[in-house]
C-alpha cells in the first residue's frame, strides 16, 4: 500500500432518481490510488446505480463525480480509458473465442498489435485460460467466463478496476483464483480496485476500506477493522447486520423491482 | 477506423460460424422462387407479361437481402440481451464507429446472402438478359443491404428487448416487402396503393435490380440509385443518432 496517494475516485453529494424513486440519495466518498475499496449493501441499496454513474453509463441527477480527475458526463471517453470493468452479468461475445474477445478489447482500447498480443497471452496464462484460448466462449463454464472477463478488463492496463459482484455464482476455487490475482495486481502494480459485493467474508479479506450503503445512503465507511470496533462486533458480517438491520430488504411489492424496471425503461 | 473494421469482421465471423442458419434462411426464397415462380407463371403469361420467374427473381433476391439486413441490424438487441453491448458502451470509442462497423458488417453479410439467392434463381431457371449487367445488379443489392441494415440498427437501438421482433416483422418487414413490387408489377394500381409503393424504399431497390437483370424498370435506374443512396444516408444518420443515445 505504499503507492497509496492521490484521490482517483471522488464522489460528492451524488444523487440519482428514476421518476420519483430515489436510487442514490446523495453519497460522498473518495478512493485513493492503490486502494481496494468495497461497496457493501443489501439488494437494491444503490450499489450498481452508483457504479454505473462512475463508469459513464448513467448520468447523475445531481452531484459531482471525478474518476481519474475527469468528469464522466463531460469527458466520457477520457474516463473510459482509465478503467476496466467486470459487470454483474456477462459481457463477453459467446460466439467468439477467448482470444478473439481479448483481441477485440485491445482494438477498442487502441492497443498496438504487438503490445496487445503479448499482453493477451500473458493475461490468459495468468488466469489459467491459455490452453483454451481458441475455444468459443459459449462452451466456457461460469468460472472460466468470469476469469476471462477479469483478464479482459486488465488488458489495457487500466488505473482502476471496477468489479460488480464479481464472484456471484462462482465456486470457491474460481473465487480464490480471482481474488488472489486481483490482490497480486493491487500489490505489484498499485491497481486501484472498486468492488461491490454482498459477501462480507470476501470484503473483509480483500478490501482496505469498505462503505456500507443502504437505501441509497452511505451509513458507514472505514476499514473492516474500524467498522467492527465501531459496532462492537467481531466480524464484518455482524457489523453489517448491526448497521443495516437483520430483516430482508426485498420489500413487498418490491420498491427495488420497480426501480430496476424504471432504470431499464429510462433513457436519459 | 480499426474499430469499424473489426466490428465489421465480427459480423462476418458470426455469419460464417452459423452455417445451419445460412441454409435455413435460403428455404423461404427457394419456396417463393419455385412455388410462386412456377405456380403463378400460367396466370402471368395469360396476361401477356412473359415468364413470372423472370419477373419474380429480382424481387426474391431483394426480399432475402431485406430480411437478412434488417435482422442483422436488430442483432444489436441480442448484444444487449446477451451482454456484449455493455463492453462496447464502456469502450473509449465514439459510438458512431461502433454502429457503423456493425451496420456495414450486416450489410456485407446480407449482400452475400443476396448473391446466394441469385445463384438459386439461376439454378431455378432465371436468366439475366445481359451477364455484363450483373455488376450493376450487385450495386443495387449492396444499396438495398445498406439501407435496411441501417434501418435495422436504428430500430435495434431504440427497442429495449427482443419481444419487439414480432411487431417489427408484421408492421415493418412484411409491408416493406409486399409494397415493393417484388411480387406484382407497379403499373395500373389503385391510387392509394401506388402512393404506398412510392414511399417504400425497397420498391426502388427491387426496381433497380430488376432493371439491371431483366432490362425492365418502372422508375428508371438513375432515380433508383438516387433514392436508395439518399435513404441509406438518412438511415445511417438515424442509426448513429439512435445508438448514440443508447444506455443500458
Amino acid at each position: 500500500m505504499d503507492t497509496l496517494g492521490h484521490t482517483v475516485i471522488e464522489v460528492q453529494n451524488l444523487l440519482r432518481t428514476f421518476g420519483n424513486v430515489v436510487a442514490v440519495a446523495g453519497v460522498s466518498f473518495r478512493v485513493q490510488a492503490g486502494e481496494i475499496f468495497a461497496f457493501l449493501g443489501p439488494n437494491g441499496a444503490g450499489k450498481t446505480t452508483t457504479l454505473q454513474m462512475l463508469i459513464t453509463l448513467l448520468r447523475p441527477t445531481s452531484g459531482t463525480v471525478r474518476v481519474d480527475g475527469r468528469n464522466p458526463v463531460t469527458d466520457p471517453l477520457g474516463v473510459r480509458r482509465s478503467f476496466g470493468v467486470v459487470f454483474q452479468d456477462t459481457s463477453l461475445d459467446a460466439e467468439l473465442t477467448a482470444f478473439e474477445n481479448m483481441d477485440l478489447h485491445g482494438i477498442f482500447y487502441h492497443l498496438p498489435r504487438r503490445v496487445s498480443e503479448g499482453r493477451i497471452n500473458e493475461l490468459l496464462t495468468l488466469f489459467g485460460l491459455w490452453d483454451r484460448r481458441h475455444t468459443m466462449v459459449k462452451v466456457f463454464s461460469g468460472g472460466m467466463r468470469r476469469r476471462l472477463e477479469v483478464a479482459r478488463a486488465l488488458l489495457h492496463t487500466p488505473k482502476i478496476l471496477f468489479l460488480d459482484e464479481p464472484t456471484l455464482g462462482l465456486d470457491p476455487q474460481s473465487r480464490n483464483i480471482l481474488w488472489q490475482r486481483v490482490r497480486d495486481l493491487n500489490k505489484s502494480e498499485g491497481l486501484t480496485v472498486f468492488l461491490t459485493t454482498h459477501y462480507m467474508d470476501e470484503a473483509e479479506r480483500i478490501a482496505h476500506r469498505v462503505a456500507v450503503i443502504d437505501a441509497g445512503r452511505i451509513i458507514a465507511c472505514g476499514s473492516p477493522r474500524a467498522l467492527c470496533d465501531e459496532t462492537g462486533t467481531s466480524s464484518l458480517e455482524r457489523a453489517f447486520l448491526v448497521l443495516t438491520g437483520a430483516s430482508s430488504r426485498d420489500r413487498p411489492p418490491g420498491a427495488a423491482d420497480e426501480l430496476r424496471e424504471l432504470a431499464r425503461i429510462w433513457r436519459r | 477506423m480499426r474499430v469499424v473494421y473489426y466490428l465489421w469482421l465480427r459480423e462476418l465471423k458470426h455469419y460464417a460460424r452459423s452455417r445451419p442458419q445460412i441454409i435455413a434462411s435460403l428455404g423461404q426464397p427457394l419456396l417463393y422462387l419455385t412455388v410462386l415462380g412456377f405456380g403463378l407463371d400460367p396466370v402471368f403469361r395469360r396476361s401477356d407479361q412473359g415468364s413470372y420467374l423472370q419477373f419474380l427473381a429480382p424481387g426474391v433476391i431483394a426480399m432475402a437481402i431485406l430480411f437478412s439486413a434488417l435482422f442483422s441490424g436488430l442483432g444489436l438487441l441480442w448484444d444487449r440481451q446477451l451482454g456484449f453491448l455493455k463492453e462496447t458502451l464502456v469502450a473509449p470509442v465514439p459510438r458512431a464507429h461502433i454502429v457503423i462497423g456493425r451496420t456495414l458488417g450486416g450489410a456485407t453479410v446480407s449482400l452475400f446472402q443476396g448473391v446466394l439467392v441469385l445463384l438459386l434463381a439461376l439454378i431455378a431457371g432465371f436468366r439475366p438478359v445481359r451477364v455484363a449487367h450483373i455488376p450493376v445488379a450487385l450495386v443495387y443489392m449492396a444499396l438495398i443491404a445498406l439501407v435496411f441494415a441501417a434501418l435495422g440498427t436504428t430500430i435495434g437501438s431504440v427497442l429495449r428487448d427482443t419481444k419487439g421482433f414480432q411487431v417489427i416483422t408484421n408492421f415493418v418487414v412484411m409491408p416493406l416487402f409486399f409494397l415493393s413490387g417484388a411480387l406484382f408489377p407497379l403499373t395500373d394500381l389503385a391510387a392509394a396503393l401506388t402512393l404506398a409503393t412510392r414511399i417504400d424504399p425497397l420498391a426502388y431497390g427491387v426496381d433497380g435490380l430488376r432493371g439491371a437483370l431483366t432490362g425492365v424498370s418502372h422508375f428508371g435506374l438513375s432515380t433508383d440509385v438516387g433514392v436508395l443512396a439518399l435513404v441509406a444516408t438518412v438511415f445511417l444518420a438515424c442509426s448513429v443518432r439512435a445508438f448514440g443515445r443508447t444506455q443500458l
